[in-house]
C-alpha cells in the first residue's frame, strides 16, 4: 500500500490533533475523575452530568455549542479573541479542542473508577507514617490509579482520532486545518473515484487504534500491573 | 503518663465514648469486637476526628482544646490489623516509606534482623503470607521514628506458632525501646501475657 502525500497529511494532522487534544485533556481529567472520586460537595451530581453530557449529546450538537462558546462572536472566543488575538476557528486547535471535549468523559470514567478503586485506607496509613496529604497522594493514591489513567489515555486517543461531529459542526472541513482522517474519509467518499482513498485511510484508523490498545497493554504489564486496560 | 485519652464520637448508632489514662509499657484496650477499639486507635492517629474530647500521648498534646494535629505530626507507629502494606511497592520500599522522617531508635538493619526479613525484602506483598506480612507492618511502623506504637489485633489472621514468635518480638520492641504501646486485642490470653495495664472497652 502507497500513502500519498495528501494521505500523510491527514494522518499527521489527525494525530497532532488527537495527542494535542488527549494530553491537554489529561490534567483535567485526573482532576474531575478525583474530585468525583473522592469528593462529597453540593453540585456533584450536577458537575457529574456537565463532564458526561457530551458522551450523550449527539456529537453535532456538541459542536454546535462549542461554536456558541468559542466563535468569535462567543463569549470564551470573542473574549480570546480580543485579548491575545487567538482563535479556535478553522484551526487545527478548535479540532483538537472538538476531540479534547468529546474524549473527556471516557477520560473521567477510565480514571474514576480507578481511583475509586484505590483503598483510602492506605492513604491513612501513609499519612500516619508522616506523608502530608500530597505526598501520600503522589506516591500512594497516584501510581495505584496508573492502570486507569492508561486506560484513560487510550480510549481518549482513540475517541480523539475518530472524532466526526462535533468537529465537522465546530470548525467545519478545512484540509490541513480539520480535515482529520475521519472527515477526509467522509469527505472521500463524496467524490466518484475515491475509493482507494477510503481504503487507505481505513485502514490506517484501524492501524492507529489496534497500535494504541496494544501499546497501553505493554505500559501496563511493563509496570507490573495486573490490571488491564481493555 | 503514656497514653491520656478522653474521646467520645458518634459513628452512626454506636456512641464511643472511653477515658482511659495508663503508664509505661504495653497498654492493653480489651474488648469484643464491635467495641469500637479500632475506633479508639484512629482517633489517637489522627485518622478519626472525635466530636469532644483530648488525647495526650507521652505529654503531648495531640487534639483538644482547639489543637488537632494531623496523622504525620502525631508521630504514631501504626500496625493495622490488615498490616495495609502498600501493594506497589517491595517490601523494601514499604519498610522504608516513613524512614525520612529521620533517624529513629532502630534502623534498617536491625529491623530487618528482628523480625527476619532478610529474604522477603524484594518480595511484593501480594506474595506474603499472613505473618510475613505483618512482621513487615510492625518493622515499617517502628522505621517511621514513632513516638508511641498502636498496634490493632496484629496476631488476630495468624496460627498459634507465628502468634507465639510475633509475640515474643512485641515482647523485645516493648523491653528494648521502650515505646508506649497501645494494643487492642479481644484474646485474653495475649492481654495477660503483653500488658502492663489494661483498659477494658464494653460494647
Amino acid at each position: 500500500m502507497h500513502l500519498t502525500p495528501d494521505d500523510w497529511e491527514v494522518i499527521r494532522l489527525s494525530l497532532k490533533v488527537a495527542i494535542v487534544g488527549v494530553v491537554v485533556t489529561l490534567p483535567i481529567a485526573f482532576a474531575l475523575a478525583y474530585v468525583l472520586a473522592r469528593g462529597r460537595f453540593p453540585g456533584r451530581i450536577l458537575l457529574d452530568a456537565i463532564v458526561h453530557l457530551p458522551l450523550v449529546l449527539p456529537p453535532v450538537v456538541t459542536g454546535w455549542l462549542l461554536l456558541i462558546l468559542f466563535g468569535r462572536t462567543g463569549p470564551i472566543g470573542g473574549w480570546l479573541d480580543r485579548a491575545f488575538g487567538f482563535t479556535f476557528m478553522f484551526r487545527w486547535t478548535g479540532a483538537a479542542l472538538a476531540a479534547a471535549v468529546m474524549a473527556l468523559p471516557l477520560m473521567v470514567r477510565a480514571m474514576r473508577l480507578s481511583i475509586e478503586a484505590v483503598d483510602p485506607r492506605l492513604e491513612g496509613a501513609a499519612r500516619s507514617l508522616g506523608a502530608s496529604p500530597w505526598r501520600a497522594f503522589r506516591t500512594v493514591t497516584l501510581p495505584l490509579s496508573l492502570p486507569g489513567v492508561w486506560a484513560g489515555l487510550v480510549l481518549g486517543f482513540a475517541r480523539s482520532i475518530g472524532e466526526f461531529g462535533a468537529t465537522i459542526s465546530f470548525v467545519s472541513n478545512i484540509p490541513g486545518q480539520t480535515r482529520t482522517l475521519p472527515i477526509a474519509i467522509y469527505t472521500a467518499l463524496q467524490v466518484p473515484d475515491g475509493e482507494r482513498i477510503v481504503v487507505r485511510l481505513a485502514l490506517v484508523s484501524v492501524a492507529l487504534s489496534l497500535g494504541a490498545l496494544v501499546a497501553s497493554e505493554w505500559l501496563v504489564r511493563r509496570q507490573g500491573g495486573r490490571a488491564h486496560v481493555l | 503518663m503514656s497514653f491520656d485519652v478522653e474521646v467520645e464520637k458518634r459513628l452512626g448508632e454506636a456512641e464511643i465514648a472511653v477515658a482511659f489514662a495508663s503508664g509505661p509499657g504495653l497498654t492493653a484496650l480489651f474488648g469484643p469486637s464491635g467495641s469500637g477499639k479500632t475506633s479508639i486507635l484512629n482517633m489517637i492517629a489522627g485518622l478519626l476526628t472525635p466530636d469532644r474530647g483530648r488525647i495526650v500521648v507521652g505529654g503531648e498534646l495531640l487534639f483538644g482544646n482547639g489543637i488537632n494535629l494531623p496523622p504525620e505530626r502525631r508521630h504514631a507507629g501504626y500496625v493495622f490489623q490488615d498490616a495495609r502494606l502498600f501493594p506497589h511497592l517491595k517490601v523494601r520500599a514499604n519498610l522504608l516509606y516513613g524512614a525520612r522522617r529521620g533517624e529513629g531508635r532502630i534502623g534498617l538493619d536491625e529491623v530487618v534482623d528482628l523480625f527476619g526479613l532478610d529474604h522477603l525484602l524484594g518480595r511484593w506483598p501480594r506474595t506474603l503470607s499472613g505473618g510475613e506480612a505483618q512482621r513487615v507492618a510492625i518493622g515499617r511502623a517502628l522505621l517511621s521514628n514513632p513516638r508511641f506504637l498502636l498496634l490493632d489485633e496484629p496476631l488476630a489472621s495468624l496460627d498459634q506458632a507465628r502468634a507465639d514468635e510475633i509475640m515474643g518480638m512485641i515482647e523485645r520492641v516493648r523491653d528494648e525501646l521502650k515505646l508506649p504501646i497501645l494494643y487492642v486485642s479481644h484474646q485474653r490470653a495475649e492481654v495477660d501475657r503483653l500488658a502492663a495495664s489494661v483498659v477494658a472497652i464494653r460494647r
